[in-house]
């Protein structure tokens, strides 16, 4: 017996050992999915950040940033939970989290119980995030799922002519609020959307999804991403289905154009708008996929940085442009931090950035198509790009408001 | 399920050898016991709930568990989905951030209609489950399990789908905030040792004892007279009621719920920390919890420290396991009982209780 009181008196003194911390430095923690289906859209958003940190390096005044990194699964629990390990084991003093929708909604509201910290969100798109009671220490610098399809509904309408479209999506926040704005726009030129089908994270089998595509379309919408999106192309193929497509920002986008096998060329063509656009010739963003493209071996990145490796970009940037204005100064509740933070006009790669009053991002967004660059690769080209996009989507915040939030079934397709 | 066959003849040697209450009498456990009371001042926020908090939480659960399949004999994946039915109940009867579902309830009330709906839920399982034995048992509670999950990914109107209950209210009365670290570990340390003590005390009440029987000789007890299928629904809600505490506790954990929590792969941790711990004894499942919650907690952190693919850390995670079953298939208490007889041999002493 007396062994196991020594051993267990070791564990004690261990545990003890385990709290003292050691100063000078600014420990940040990183989220990111690195399981489940949306695995390759976070391994891509780690690429983001690191090169973040390769172009702007870890110091800050006489201090250096150590980072953290912990992993989820697009589930709003494994986001909790990865949270509240980093700030609780960790120490960590500034989060830069999550990577998806519902895990937004659940870390701003986790924010709320830690107002001293500092949460940056490092990409997710739920519009109701920042939109319903938010948290006056989460800050977003990337747009939400309605801003990213602004542009796309006018677009299908005046220039691809289509009237009718229907819509397959993932059940979750951030397509509800990405097929808001496209809904929003396209109902609001006069088009229709006569078929919302909504289908659950992680599905493996769109057979009987692509079976209950109607017919009698213009166009298809699919708001799905990752391994999903990839499924669903595959079966839609085998299907032979040959619908013009239109896609989501996710959809659209290097996670899924530069997948292996041939099915991705059914996107072809295909219209999208989203927070970026691959062939973009601005020289901030020419700049940016340089130094993502030196950062990483070809094999181990995309040809070009994914809209989740720009959001990480976006939101690391931040941070240390903060910090290093009040000279990493946490003190008094690191109110010095998110002063500079809510003030912070960053020139993102992706365009002007400046918060709202929600402490959400106001920005650029593009509308792109999707076009094969001859080699087989494909890339997403510019159609249009429209600055200063809000939150409320140029739509008076009262009539804004009585839409209601993004679900199922809202908003309906009517002109507001 | 050989498994609980090789337990069955296991505990049939030991059962004659029983006594009371053999922990007031065995040093071991009043030293953990005095270890676990006085944790607060050893241990930081983080290991006070995190690591110890949690082990006791998913030990209550897959205490429901051991005593299904180590009393009854009767392998339910069900115990996290109830555990996660109480938890969602919590939140939609009592008061979270997602107004337009919670009926915003004072705990009071909702806790305890949580844990009624939780043990009438599980106990309509267990009745369906009842029926059945051994693979089939698992098949159905898995089945109760996965559409549950299902269920809950797709109903907005009561369990807001995908993105769960957010911001779920804990109790705060006599002036604590039973939320904040150091009430919250003795409320964990309180429920689970009223739930240990009550499984022990179950086992050798009359209930207990022909539950044992029933295990062992289904047929044999029907002949004596005794209903067999009321005893094993019996049992489904005894162990559906404690799974139930466990939820609650787990809701007021994370302040929040959603279909992650309650995922299939969850359910089948939860048999994996019974297993590991071993399921003849209600120690067996903290004792495996706090297995499962170090490994998952540090796998990472080793992987890296060894510079090796961090990725990689459920493989640390699965070999942990594999090792303890390949070499006890009673789990660690299982190694811990061979341990002990052999020591019991080497210095010939009559010491052979087998008890941790």
């Amino acid at each position: 017996m007396l062994k196991g009181s020594v051993g267990l008196i070791a564990l004690g003194s261990l545990l003890l050992s385990g709290a003292a911390v050691a100063q000078e430095k600014i420990k940040v923690g990183v989220t990111a999915t690195l399981e489940g289906t949306y695995t390759v859209l976070g391994e891509d958003g780690i690429r983001g950040f690191q090169t973040a940190l390769n172009t702007l390096g870890k110091k800050v005044g006489d201090k250096e940033l150590e980072f953290v990194i912990a992993s989820t699964d697009a589930t709003p629990d494994s986001a909790v939970r990865a949270v509240r390990k980093l700030i609780e084991q960790d120490k960590v003093q500034i989060l830069l989290s999550p990577l998806s929708g519902d895990e937004g909604i659940a870390v701003k509201n986790f924010a709320k119980s830690r107002p001293e910290l500092t949460f940056i969100n490092a990409a997710s798109g739920a519009q109701e995030t920042t939109y319903v009671d938010p948290a006056p220490n989460f800050f977003r610098y990337n747009m939400d799922g309605a801003q990213w399809q602004t542009g796309l509904g006018k677009y299908a309408y005046d220039s691809k002519g289509y009237r009718k479209i229907a819509t397959v999506g993932e059940d979750y926040s951030f397509i509800y609020t990405q097929v808001f704005g496209l809904v929003l726009e396209f109902c609001g030129a006069g088009g229709q959307v006569t078929n919302r089908q909504w289908v659950p994270l992680g599905t493996k089998d769109f057979a009987s999804v692509i079976a209950a595509l109607p017919d009698d379309v213009d166009a298809i919408y699919l708001g799905l991403g990752g391994a999903d999106a990839v499924n669903f192309l595959n079966q839609y193929q085998q299907a032979g289905g040959k619908a013009h497509l239109m896609g989501g920002s996710i959809m659209i986008d290097q996670t899924i154009l530069s997948s292996k096998g041939s099915a991705k060329n059914a996107l072809i063509g295909t219209i999208a708008a989203s927070g970026q656009a691959d062939t973009w010739e601005d020289p901030g963003w020419q700049k940016f996929v340089k130094a993502y493209q030196d950062s990483f071996p070809p094999n181990k990145r995309f040809p070009s940085p994914s809209l989740l490796a720009t959001n990480y970009y976006g939101s690391t940037m931040a941070l240390i442009l903060a910090l290093r204005q009040v000279n990493g100064d946490l003190s008094n509740n690191q109110a010095k931090l998110k002063e500079a933070l809510a003030k912070i006009e960053l020139d993102a790669p992706n365009g002007k950035i400046k918060l709202d009053s929600n402490r959400q991002a106001i920005g650029t967004n593009f509308v792109t198509e999707v076009v094969d660059d001859g080699k087989g690769a494909l890339f997403s080209k510019v159609v249009k790009v429209i600055p200063n996009v809000n939150q409320t989507l140029g739509y008076d915040p009262a009539v804004f408001a009585k839409i209601g939030l993004p679900s199922r079934t809202i908003p309906e397709c009517k002109k507001y | 399920m050989s498994l609980t066959q090789l337990h069955a003849t296991a505990t049939a040697v030991e059962r004659p050898k029983f006594r009371a209450w053999p922990e007031l009498n065995n040093p071991a456990a009043w030293l953990v016991a005095l270890i676990l009371v006085i944790m607060p001042l050893i241990a930081n926020g983080f290991f006070l709930i995190e690591i110890f908090g949690t082990t006791l939480i998913l030990g209550i659960i897959a205490l429901s568990l051991m005593f299904l399949a180590g009393y009854g004999g009767m392998v339910s994946l069900m115990q996290l989905t109830i555990a996660g039915f109480a938890g969602y109940m919590v939140a939609v009867f009592g008061v979270s951030g997602n107004a337009n579902i919670s009926l915003g309830w004072p705990w009071w009330l909702a806790t305890p209609i949580a844990l009624v709906l939780a043990t009438i839920f599980g106990t309509l399982g267990g009745a369906l489950a009842v029926r059945t034995e051994g693979i089939y048992t698992i098949m159905i509670t898995l089945a109760i399990g996965a559409a549950f999950y299902y269920f809950t990914n797709q109903n907005w109107a009561i369990f807001n789908g995908h993105t769960g209950i957010n911001t779920v209210a804990t109790p705060q009365f006599w002036g604590v905030d039973w939320r904040s670290d150091i009430p919250f570990y003795y409320l964990i340390l309180g429920v689970a040792a009223l739930c240990y003590f009550a499984v022990q005390y179950v086992s050798r009440t009359p209930f207990g004892l022909a539950l044992q029987g029933v295990r062992d000789n289904a047929r044999r007890m029907a002949a004596l007279g005794f209903n067999v299928n009321a005893h094993r629904v019996a049992a489904y809600a005894f162990a559906s009621f404690i799974a139930g505490l466990g939820g609650v506790l787990q809701v007021w954990n994370y302040r929040q719920i959603s279909p992650g929590s309650v995922g299939v792969e969850r359910c089948i941790d939860i048999l994996i920390i019974a297993v590991v711990g071993g399921i003849t004894r209600p120690v067996g499942p903290f004792i495996g919890a706090l297995i499962f919650v170090i490994l998952r907690t540090f796998a990472l952190d080793v992987l890296i420290k060894f510079g090796l693919d961090g990725n990689r850390f459920r493989l640390l995670i699965g070999l942990g396991f594999l090792a303890i079953v390949f070499w006890s298939s009673d789990g660690v208490i299982g190694l811990w009982e061979r341990w002990r007889r052999r020591q019991g041999r080497a210095s010939s002493s009559t010491t052979g209780r087998g008890h941790g």
